[in-house]
């Protein structure tokens, strides 16, 4: 198995950390590779697109490199129905729909999962907050929020997690849409909803 | 389902979560709403709001300040990405002027004039995440014990010479290194000699009454806390650094950063990302620097790609190629 992160810009050594503890505590054998160039991304079984700036990481993967882009290679592995995980910035890059701050930046999105977003939904970084909240198929997960964006309107996917009025967590099929950011919860050993991800793969 | 009682704001993880994602990235100097909005359009992960660029702080001399909240509240309306603002090093009234503004990170910086020749803000007791200058790994640990979630290598701002935020990367690298391999009784006679500097006003103290130094481990010597105290935090995060082989906080590079592959090496030199103060606003075409300097840091490990985005960019700030007052002397 080889898992993806799409490593133009944010935490991607912590989602690259995250998922090798997962593998190991699930016992499946294979790689985490994080990259930056096109190439990568169409020959793996899932990818991961990282917590950052939505507005920097869009540009980049939207960016041409020999007549290819990494988005293009994520949206033909969603065709193919293979595993996508968007944490924070990921999840705003994953959605169909943004609202007037994805707009008036032009950020391009790939337009996986039918939501629409709101980015720095809960305020500024002063307002950035950690909660445990209920994960459905995990259980209680302590979810860091960091200048997050919330789902504000849901299509045809499922709701895996809440807080307050917001949808927080989607999924749809085997694309998976987080506000929040589990990468972080790894450094205190709690892998669970990598190993969620990662169970989707097989 | 939610516990909201157990709601928290400011952790560790969350102000050190925020300077993770800021990772593989620029963060631009910009004075006003415009040059915001072309750091954002170029791909700036963060804008840095000044009342004026390092090199215009040099030219001018007298003393540098926060800048002007209505300023930084016209950048932050202006654009998207995370705006952050210096305050003086040890200015606490500045730094809690910057947080009631909402700023998303400050940044106690040399580059202003320093308002504490003692001490640095005691960053724990505040919301919103820190970012600090440092030129050594005392002074990086130093900070990261205050709760700074990010350090910079000071460089030099202003300059437009790269030469000591290299000289500040190379000797916080090889410090960590020798740091790697040494036991631990040796690790806490470091700990307790990067502590000393927080005794510089208790000894000055004790020297003009002209009573003799009789500094132990309970002598409170920088805010509540005593000198024990800091030697043991200092010591862990030793201790820590020693196990990750790196700072267990985001290290960018700055000062002195003036084109797309001073930004690519200062990246090779095991950045995080990069501070980008003069050099763009001091270009001849800063769109098209701001771009440059985005891609060279994506691709800082292909330099056919460093070549190309640096084509034809026109003029670079011009730069100092001899330092005449030297920024990163302040705060250590």
């Amino acid at each position: 198995m080889r898992v993806a992160v799409v490593g133009v810009q944010g935490d991607v050594e912590e989602h690259v950390f995250a998922t090798k503890l997962a593998m190991d505590r699930l016992g499946i054998e294979g790689e985490v590779v994080a990259t930056k160039k096109p190439g990568v991304v169409e020959k793996s079984d899932a990818v991961i697109i990282p917590g950052g700036e939505s507005t920097t990481i869009s540009k980049l993967i939207f960016r041409d490199v020999g007549g290819k882009t990494i988005a293009e290679e994520i949206i033909s592995l969603a065709e193919s129905d293979c595993a996508i995980m968007g944490t924070c910035a990921g999840l705003i890059l994953l959605s169909k729909r943004g609202d007037e701050q994805v707009e008036k930046t032009k950020t391009k999105l790939l337009e996986l999962l039918d939501i629409k977003v709101k980015r720095n939904a809960f305020g500024r970084q002063r307002e950035s907050f950690q909660v445990p909240i209920e994960f459905k198929g995990i259980g209680k997960v302590e979810a860091i929020f960091i200048r997050a964006p919330a789902i504000v309107e849901v299509g045809n996917v499922e709701v895996l997690a809440k807080f307050e009025n917001y949808v927080v967590a989607v999924r749809q099929k085997k694309i998976l849409g987080l506000a929040f950011h589990p990468e972080l919860s790894a450094e205190y050993g709690d892998t669970r909803v990598h190993e969620y991800f990662l169970k989707l793969i097989c | 389902m939610v516990e909201l009682e157990k709601l928290r704001f400011g952790t560790d993880l969350i102000k050190r979560g925020f300077a993770k994602m800021q990772k593989g990235g620029v963060i631009m100097d910009v004075t006003n709403a415009e040059q915001a909005q072309i750091a954002e359009d170029a791909g700036a992960v963060a804008v840095m709001a000044l009342h004026k660029v390092p090199a215009d702080i040099r030219a001018s001399g007298g003393v540098a300040r926060m800048a002007d909240p209505k300023k930084i509240q016209e950048i932050m309306d202006a654009v998207t990405i995370p705006v952050m603002a210096k305050c003086r090093i040890g200015h606490e009234a500045e730094a809690r002027a910057l947080e009631a503004i909402g700023v998303d990170m400050i940044d106690e910086s040399e580059v202003l004039t320093p308002a504490d020749v003692f001490f640095h803000i005691d960053k724990h007791k505040f919301t919103v995440p820190f970012v600090c200058g440092a030129r050594s790994l005392g002074e990086a640990v130093r900070r990261i014990w205050e709760g700074a979630a990010m350090i910079r290598t000071k460089g030099e701002a202003g300059t437009g010479n790269v030469v000591e935020a290299v000289r500040h990367m190379r000797l916080i690298n090889r410090a960590i290194e020798e740091i790697t391999s040494m036991p631990k009784e040796v690790l806490y006679s470091v700990a307790e000699k990067f502590a000393e500097s927080y005794c510089r006003l208790y000894n000055s103290i004790r020297e003009e009454l002209g009573v003799s130094n009789n500094l132990t481990p309970d002598t409170i010597v920088y805010e509540e806390y005593t000198f024990g105290e800091i030697v043991s935090g200092i010591y862990d995060i030793l201790l820590e650094i020693r196990e990750l082989g790196r700072l267990p906080v985001v290290n960018f590079s700055a000062g002195g950063i003036a084109t797309p592959a001073d930004a690519a090496f200062m990246m090779r030199l095991g950045a995080d990302g990069v501070f980008v103060g003069s050099g763009i606003f001091k270009s001849s075409n800063p769109p098209e620097y701001a771009r440059a300097i985005v891609e060279a840091v994506r691709h800082y490990d292909e330099p056919e790609i460093v070549a190309e985005v640096s084509k034809g960019l026109g003029e670079a700030m011009i730069g100092m190629g001899s330092i005449v007052e030297r920024l990163q002397e302040r705060g250590v």
